[in-house]
């Protein structure tokens, strides 16, 4: 049986499409200095770490992890490097709750960074590889004939897409380390950015960001001493499947059904939409937003829009999605999937500041990477299980 | 702790530049190999994880494309870590500690041969004040030799005695890639290529794949006892780092070598072997001291990574080799060692014992 595991300690950094104040050093200590001093530790009572990222052509650093040790006091520390590609921030929190669940330690930092600036992520996600076609489309471009496939089977009205957009850019109004700030967006400004890749505009798309995330993780007795209100791990999981397979529905992916379904087992969820108070769902194109709604079961099959449509999903609304702004307003990818993980439990700890949604008690944390084949969710609560 | 055991190991020839297989291709036949091998069936894996690195074939997110070879279909849980498959192997250990499951397959792979490695390796240095000088690895690995010299830690004949028992040793091993008797005088008369350091005193650059399966408790038992191989428990296992800052620390030292011996507990018994990954003859020397390793300890059987050295792969062989030792009956107690970064700067142990 596992043991319980909490999150005493979170910190992120300001994001910004460059923060030329920082190296990365710098970037990854900012995020984990501010996780330390919230769960009242210094860094020698770090027992291990996770660090996580996507592929290291981003910064040029072959396993950066090796040389930001010092950096991060690991030093005769374990220390982990998880990559399991834009989902890898909610799976390097797996991992480190699962060291604390096996009983192996009772406080683990997991970090997870990227600093997009040092190179051009478009560039180091299309590289040319022998004997395997070429996309260069970038990831808007693999993305949005899936989009259009979900339109086109739900019958979604066109617009649904800019809501999300608008709705995630002002709620990062409520979030002070949001990359994007944009107090002026309403529809129209989104409808007349820049038709990307049809039928994504400019504004329906992620940024890409400098940014890390850290969070502390501990065993029972070490979250009773913290100073703050700790958020329990109710349930983590991470699935799988494969890239290139027919019987595969990109629109729906079975992977994220079933970690979706795990997750909820674990933390005794049988009615996802009536039982979780607030989601931070890994949304970096608009119309990811309904499209995961369906996928995570709080809507059914081509009914994930009317929950866009109706406000559900609104800062205001019966289940608020994204409160911070989600991947729409801070893309650093590495770290993306964490912040989502950190967010849904700054909710339930009641420590989200003006993004707070009223009386959430239990959260969800998601995260998908790759074609969307690669999918990592935990379940925070403000009481353990 | 639930006790774990590896049930079963596979690995690929490895070679020096496969022209004909890409890093997928070579993985496949050693995963089937060892999901076979085990008695085990996909579906009754119960969690998959592996260890490789983009920056080998030059290409992000090289561990998609192995994950379609591998199967995961129907979906599987499933973790990658950008570092060997041994680091891989610990994930898997602590994955099946919460007890909901029983198995685990492991894998580690890489193509070192498609970029230059010793420049590629410079890449995992400090980007703003090292990586920019374009040290190699073999040039660091140099300064390292050069303190152990100077210390008097070890001398050149003694490093060439290690290539030499390496590759003699290596003609055993099948998947070795340098294997063959040679004179410790005539190794001595080459020339430098990093002073002190010689060609044998360097790892070989290789292509290669390993799998291992990892199995808990008495479905371990059960399948060992139709494989009829003694089950290889897993008994300590503990990881560390250091410091990268190569004037920050003594390099004739490796502590977070010797703290990890000391948690995972080499100490406690007697060690019939031990595979250790030492990229560098200098570095068995070192290796051997701090992990506490006496000279009743057969070193490295199979060659070691001086024989070849599958960048990814070879520490998770050694995990391999060593639990093969006591599969095989040839071995009550082994050790096995992996490595990563420049000088030793992380460091994994792991201590197996038959039943």
């Amino acid at each position: 049986m596992a043991r319980q595991c909490a999150v005493v300690g979170i910190g992120q950094t300001r994001h910004a499409a460059k923060r030329g104040d920082l190296s990365m050093v710098g970037l990854v200590r900012e995020a984990a200095l501010a996780a330390l001093q919230d769960a009242g530790l210094d860094w020698k009572d770090v027992e291990a770490l996770v660090i996580g990222k996507a592929p290291d052509m981003f910064e040029g650093v072959m396993q950066p992890e090796l040389y930001l040790a010092d950096a991060l006091g690991a030093a005769g520390k374990p220390m982990i490097r998880v990559h399991t590609a834009g989902s890898v921030g909610g799976s390097t929190a797996v991992v480190a709750a699962h060291l604390v669940q096996s009983g192996q330690f009772s406080r683990v930092l997991t970090v997870a960074f990227e600093k997009q600036s040092e190179s051009e992520a478009t560039w180091a996600i299309t590289p040319k590889i022998p004997f395997q076609p070429p996309l260069v489309a970038g990831a808007g471009g693999y993305f949005a004939p899936i989009i259009r496939a979900y339109i086109d089977r739900s019958k979604a009205p066109a617009d649904i897409g800019l809501r999300v957009a608008v709705k995630d850019r002002q709620n990062a109004m409520r979030n002070p380390f949001a990359h994007l700030h944009l107090p002026d967006i309403d529809l129209e400004t989104v409808a007349n950015s820049p038709l990307l890749w049809d039928p994504l505009h400019y504004l329906e798309c992620c940024p890409s960001s400098d940014g890390a995330c850290a969070m502390v993780l501990a065993d029972e007795s070490a979250a009773r001493k913290a100073p703050a209100r700790p958020a329990w791990v109710l349930g983590t999981a991470m699935r799988s499947e494969p890239t290139m397979f027919p019987g595969r529905n990109q629109i729906n992916p079975r992977a994220g059904r079933e970690c979706a379904q795990a997750v909820y087992r674990q933390a005794g969820i049988d009615n996802p939409r009536k039982q979780i108070d607030t989601a931070e769902i890994y949304v970096p194109f608009s119309w990811y937003e309904p499209m995961w709604m369906e996928n995570l079961g709080f809507a059914d099959l081509n009914e994930g829009w009317k929950m866009t449509l109706d406000g559900v999903t609104a800062f205001d609304g019966a289940m608020p999605v994204n409160p911070s702004g989600g991947v729409l307003s801070s893309n650093p990818i590495g770290a993306s999937g964490m912040l989502r993980f950190a967010e849904a439990a700054m909710q339930v700890r009641g420590a989200a500041g003006e993004h707070q949604v009223d009386g959430a008690k239990i959260a969800l944390g998601h995260a998908y990477g790759g074609g969307s084949q690669f999918f990592s969710m935990w379940m925070v609560g403000a009481e353990k299980r | 702790m639930r006790e774990i055991a590896v049930v079963s190991f596979a690995q690929a020839h490895s070679v020096r530049r496969d022209i004909v297989h890409n890093e997928v291709e070579i993985l496949m036949p050693v995963v089937a190999e060892a999901v076979s091998s085990s008695g085990l069936t996909r579906d009754r894996i119960g969690f998959t994880v592996s260890g490789s690195c983009d920056y080998l074939a030059g290409v992000p997110f090289s561990f998609v494309m192995a994950l379609d070879g591998v199967g995961a279909w129907p979906p599987i849980e499933e973790s990658h870590v950008e570092m060997d498959g041994a680091w891989a192997m610990a994930e898997a250990w602590t994955r099946l500690q919460h007890g909901d499951i029983d198995t685990a397959l492991v894998f580690g792979f890489g193509k070192s041969s498609v970029g230059e490695l010793p420049d590629v390796l410079t890449l995992q240095l400090d980007p703003y004040m090292v990586a920019p000088l374009w040290p190699d690895s073999i040039s660091v690995a140099a300064l390292q030799a050069r303190a152990m010299l100077d210390a008097g830690l070890c001398t050149e004949r003694e490093m060439a005695e290690i290539a030499v028992r390496s590759r003699r040793d290596a003609k055993s091993n099948p998947f070795a890639q340098l294997a063959g008797d040679f004179s410790v005088d005539k190794l001595l008369a080459d020339r430098c290529i990093s002073s002190p350091l010689r060609r044998h005193d360097c790892a070989p650059i290789s292509d290669g794949a390993s799998a291992v399966v990892l199995a808990a408790g008495d479905v371990a038992r059960a399948l060992c006892e139709k494989s009829g191989r003694a089950p290889a428990w897993i008994r300590g296992l503990d990881h560390r780092v250091d410091s990268q800052a190569l004037g920050g620390r003594d390099l004739t030292t490796c502590p977070s070598a010797r703290l990890a011996a000391l948690k995972a507990g080499v100490g406690d018994g007697p060690v019939d072997v031990a595979e250790i990954y030492a990229p560098f003859t200098h570095q068995e020397i070192l290796l051997r001291r701090e992990l506490g390793l006496g000279a009743s300890t057969r070193i490295n059987p199979s060659g070691g990574a001086l024989a070849a050295n599958p960048v990814m792969a070879a520490g998770l062989i050694r995990i391999g080799e060593a639990a093969a030792a006591i599969h095989r009956g040839e071995a009550k107690r082994a050790v096995a060692h992996a490595t990563s970064g420049p000088c030793l700067q992380q460091n994994l142990v792991c201590v197996l014992e038959g039943e």
